[in-house]
């Protein structure tokens, strides 16, 4: 299982700023291991942000987006308690939603 | 051969402005490197490793189905605010001179106890195969920043950790007669761009030990102190320096011991 | 400072520090990933602007770029863009000697700034463009970054 997102997200004047730390490999697949055998690709490819419910964000990635990686954007029209909900998905399938209050 | 004066001289004055523009290339490489680091700010994927340890802290697991928050590091059960900025130190219950990550074991085998081959069985993390160790060492030391490094060295084993580490340092050993003297106990040196600090001054041993353990940026992992030791071993060509060996807590107590006074800002991010 | 490359080589040699630009071989071109997506299949920056629609974007200096001179790690390279190119809609970000160009691209919705930053991978010393799309077509600016090989890291 993925571990949690670290997500900053704060009231800066008129706009929120927003700051990310993900867990993931990112896996390029271009990697070979100690044995020699490549490790298979494993990166994420879609990353998307919204605040109570309203899209702020949309990202889409390939493999050399650096391992475990950050992200950080700004937007308006966001407040103090509003949720910001940031959702990746990676070339496993797998997906992974994380929620927090603006602060 | 007999080379006339004029030509002798434009010769050194040649070699002396060829100097003078190597020592400009250096500043601006070092300026750049600087403005590298300072671009990752305080976003340190560390942090990832903070929050998956401070879970485990407070998960019953084990044959015991116990938390952690009994754990003793130093300064009583349960806290670990500061309690990384006062070790290695004594314990009592165990009869030893213990570093973080030894005292961590410790707890995890006798609060929950969990066998310490199974909690050791990923000592230090590759990608998918994750570390407990390194999390809950992420979580503990993150609760001494800003502390200042002030070991008890009370006890007459605490000192003798220390001289044994202090000798373990100097001591020449392996096929290239290394040390980890030769490339930290003098000033002003360097493997490729990375500047070497001189872990025998309080200076580069603050400068050093304060930001450890550290992000890797080149793993993507988060390193500890004996992660960081027994790299230091291999890249001198020493036989694997065992984990928790007095050794490594001997050398850990010098390095900590040296850089006394310093406050802590780990985990840190390195190269 | 820009420094011609052969001038810069020299300079690394005179100070002892010729392993600076040597590829770091983060990425070696040993396998090709399958991405379907082409433009993150490409292998040239026109290749993966193509598959987008883009083409022969206009140099502007109303993109603020901001990348290390000098990265100490390829791993992990910061980059920050900022287009104040009115009705900006996407950032591109790709690294020209990668074995695949297209490292990550960026929508923003009306109130969101036209602004990222993250860190990408750097396989070697590489121009890296920053590619804005607006409602009036697309835009470009690239630095140059130096990567290094490291020693033993702190």
């Amino acid at each position: 299982m993925s571990d949690p997102m670290r997500i900053r997200a704060a009231v800066k004047g008129e706009k929120v700023e927003v700051k990310i730390l993900m867990s993931h490999v990112m896996e390029t697949g271009q990697r070979k291991d100690a044995e020699g055998a490549v490790v298979p690709a494993h990166y994420i490819t879609k990353v998307t942000a919204s605040c109570n419910g309203r899209d702020v964000l949309s990202a889409d990635w390939g493999p050399s987006v650096s391992k475990n990686p950050y992200l950080s954007f700004r937007f308006k029209g966001g407040a103090k308690g509003d949720k910001l909900k940031v959702t990746w998905t990676d070339t496993a399938g797998d997906s992974r939603s994380d929620e927090v209050s603006i602060g | 051969m007999n080379t006339p004066r004029a030509t002798r001289r434009a010769l050194l004055v040649g070699s002396l402005l060829l100097l003078a523009g190597a020592a400009q290339a250096e500043t601006s490489t070092q300026d750049a490197i600087a403005e590298y680091r300072e671009m990752f700010g305080d976003d340190n994927p560390a942090e990832l490793w903070q929050s998956r340890g401070e879970a485990l802290w407070h998960t019953a697991r084990g044959p015991k189905q116990a938390n952690l928050t009994a754990c003793d590091l130093g300064l009583g059960p349960g806290v670990i605010e500061g309690a990384y900025a006062q070790l290695p130190r004594w314990f009592d219950d165990t009869q030893q001179v213990q570093d973080l990550e030894t005292r961590l074991v410790s707890c995890v085998t006798t609060l929950q106890g969990i066998p310490r081959e199974e909690f050791l069985k990923v000592k230090f993390g590759d990608g998918e195969k994750k570390s407990e160790l390194e999390a809950l060492t992420a979580y503990v030391v993150a609760a001494s920043r800003g502390k200042p490094i002030a070991l008890p060295m009370q006890h007459p084993a605490e000192q003798a950790a220390y001289a044994l580490g202090k000798a373990a340092f100097s001591y020449r050993a392996g096929p290239h007669d290394f040390a980890c003297a030769t490339c930290h106990g003098d000033a002003g040196k360097r493997i490729r761009l990375q500047e070497l600090p001189q872990l025998t001054t309080a200076a580069g041993a603050r400068e050093a030990y304060t930001h450890w353990p550290a992000y890797r940026i080149s793993q993507g992992e988060l390193r500890t102190m004996e992660w960081r030791l027994q790299d230091c071993f291999r890249q001198q060509r020493l036989p694997q320096l065992k984990f928790g060996s007095e050794v490594a807590i001997g050398l850990t107590m010098f390095l900590a011991k040296n850089a006394e006074g310093g406050t802590l800002a780990a985990p840190g991010i390195k190269r | 400072m820009m420094l011609e490359r052969r001038r810069f080589l020299q300079r690394l040699g005179h100070t002892g520090l010729a392993a600076l630009t040597i590829a770091s071989g983060l990425l070696p071109r040993l396998v090709r990933a399958a991405d379907t997506r082409p433009a993150f299949a490409a292998e040239a920056i026109a290749d993966a602007l193509k598959a987008l629609g883009i083409a022969n974007p206009t140099k502007s200096d109303a993109i603020h770029f901001k990348a290390p001179d000098i990265a100490e790690n390829g791993a992990a390279v910061p980059v920050e863009v900022e287009s104040t190119l009115p009705g900006t809609r996407e950032i591109l970000l790709l690294v020209e000697k990668n074995p695949h160009v297209m490292s990550a691209s960026f929508s923003f919705p009306d109130g969101t700034d036209a602004y990222v930053a993250t860190r990408v991978k750097v396989a070697e010393s590489s121009l890296i463009h920053a590619v804005v799309k607006t409602d009036a077509g697309a835009f470009y600016t690239d630095r140059l970054v130096k990567v290094t090989l490291g020693g033993c890291g702190g």
